[in-house]
């Protein structure tokens, strides 16, 4: 008697179901919050490193974002999910590609055009096709080339001096010039990994941006292998490809310099524009990697990250339609 | 009259060719960079279509339909270059700031289409009215354009200066890229205006 009932109770508790069986507990607001979370050290870094105009210009950046969020939400009488945080991260990470002293309209139009035109047009979160940060940067880049270029050097102290990015001055004045700025090799490796060095607010600290990827791999948010191998593709490219010719390049700064890290970690990885098989990303990496070494080395602009990616992002669907794995038992 | 008057006015909104009828809409990415050349090239396009429907329409019983295509052509070519030798002789600073798109309003789809839809099919006033509707509509659609690329994207408009002194113009407005986000919102726009007209007549249809 006792064992029968014991039976039915281990029946009520099996739910019958459809397929997938595996439950993760995650949300988009939980994804979202903890990527903005590991975005904090290079944010805390870059306010240290450029001064209150950094902090303004991130403010300015992910807040409009937010606010732009939930009015077009409001507009097209959709739920008003600014709370998931998305909008935050989208608006940050715009501000972190910007230069530190932009004028404050900078980060609010690119937000706008990152939220209601790259995102919500597309139909809000999910749909877009384009990272809309990147399209915010990309139009702001587009409207206002002087502004996007003019890199202010601000620290902690008051002196403040209009000087080049480290790509910068390899584009225009070349290897050797880079190499002089910094004193010796192993002190311009040190200042690109600490991240004590001129750029846009949040692709300085190479050491923060790694440890924030890190941590999203680990918990599983990013996979491994888009960051790795866009990272790694620059380093072969640009290694071959060296100033005094074959072999002869400087993979190390390369891989270190620009918005190299912050793009392969936080912006290739983007769950809706980038590919959703592991060889996808494979491809999605590679290709971003290669085109950014192209600009970098062939193009007209010094820094190429933003473009390689969103060119890549074009063809996000083709990859995912050729690397559709089998379905089981689909072949004969 | 009120015949002539609905030929006439469906071009504005109703079937506006760049906004609903999507048809020209190279011209409309390439020459509206300032309020001056759009409405230069917009009433050139108007005279033009107006003409033509006319002779379309004058023609149109001794035209084998074999070859209307090449007639209608022929027609096109000669009024846009009527048109163009016009501008280079009397305004020779529009003429070179529209440049290459001047002559290619002989292959505008635009005016092709209302010479196979409508004036081949119909007599010459109302051929002539269909056409210059068209052309109102398509002029209206490029000032529309224009205005808003010229505002943002250099701070002026027809030449002067009214956004405040120190806004900085936003260059993806005078480039393609600026051209195709606005002209795509403009549809989007004007899509809702068409609902809104529609909705208002079947209500005016049910009371009266």
């Amino acid at each position: 008697m006792s064992a029968e009932i014991e039976y039915h109770e281990q029946v009520s508790k099996l739910i019958v179901s459809s397929s997938p069986h595996m439950f993760a507990n995650t949300s988009i607001k939980k994804i979202m919050w903890t990527v903005n979370l590991t975005l904090l050290p290079a944010v805390v870094f870059a306010v240290y490193h450029f001064g209150l105009p950094a902090l303004q210009t991130l403010l300015a950046g992910s807040l409009s974002a937010v606010v732009f969020e939930a009015l077009t939400q409001k507009i097209l009488k959709k739920p008003i999910t600014v709370s998931d945080g998305s909008a935050f991260l989208c608006g940050l990470l715009l501000a972190m590609c910007l230069p530190p002293a932009v004028p404050l309209f900078v980060p609010i139009v690119g937000s706008f055009i990152a939220i209601v035109v790259a995102k919500h047009s597309m139909g809000g979160l999910g749909y877009n096709i384009f990272n809309p940060a990147h399209i915010g940067r990309a139009a702001l880049m587009v409207s206002w080339p002087v502004l996007l270029t003019t890199w202010t050097k601000m620290t902690a102290a008051v002196d403040t001096t209009t000087s080049a990015t480290p790509l910068n001055i390899l584009k225009l004045q070349g290897y050797d010039v880079l190499i002089h700025t910094f004193g010796s090799r192993s002190e311009m490796y040190k200042a690109l990994f600490f991240g004590f060095r001129n750029g846009s607010i949040g692709e300085t600290s190479v050491l923060l941006l790694s440890l924030g990827g890190l941590y999203l791999i680990c918990k599983g948010i990013i996979d491994w292998v888009l960051p790795l191998t866009m990272i790694g593709t620059v380093g072969i490219l640009t290694l071959i490809f060296g100033p005094h010719g074959f072999m002869t390049g400087d993979p190390i700064f390369h891989m270190m310099a620009g918005g190299l890290i912050i793009g392969a970690f936080f912006m290739a990885t983007d769950m809706v524009t980038s590919p959703i098989t592991r060889k996808g990303r494979l491809i999605f990496a590679a290709g971003a990697g290669a085109i950014t070494v192209l600009i970098r080395l062939a193009g007209g602009y010094p820094e190429g990250v933003c473009y390689s990616i969103l060119l890549m992002n074009c063809i996000t669907p083709l990859i995912d339609r050729y690397t559709q794995p089998e379905i089981y038992g689909g072949r004969k | 009259m009120k015949g002539l008057w609905k030929i006439f006015s469906k071009g504005l909104v109703v079937e506006n060719p760049i906004f609903v009828l999507a048809l020209s809409l190279c011209p409309a990415l390439a020459v509206t960079t300032s309020v001056v050349n759009a409405l230069a090239m917009g009433l050139s396009v108007t005279f033009v279509i107006s003409m033509n429907n006319l002779v379309v329409s004058i023609v149109r019983n001794f035209v084998n339909p074999k070859v209307r295509v090449p007639i209608y052509i022929t027609s096109i070519a000669t009024i846009v270059t009527v048109v163009e030798l016009l501008l280079q002789a009397f305004s020779p600073l529009l003429y070179k700031s529209l440049g290459i798109y001047l002559s290619l309003i002989v292959v505008f789809a635009i005016i092709l289409a209302r010479a196979e839809v409508f004036a081949s099919k119909n007599k010459p006033l109302p051929s002539f009215v269909d056409g210059f509707g068209m052309g109102c509509g398509f002029t209206l659609a490029m000032l529309i354009i224009g205005a808003i690329r010229e505002v943002l994207g250099n701070g002026t408009l027809l030449g002067y200066r009214v956004m405040w002194s120190s806004y900085q113009p936003a260059l993806i407005m005078i480039l393609a890229p600026g051209a195709f986000i606005l002209i795509g919102y403009l549809v989007a726009g004007f899509k809702i205006l068409n609902n809104y007209i529609e909705r208002v007549k079947t209500k005016r249809g049910e009371t009266v």
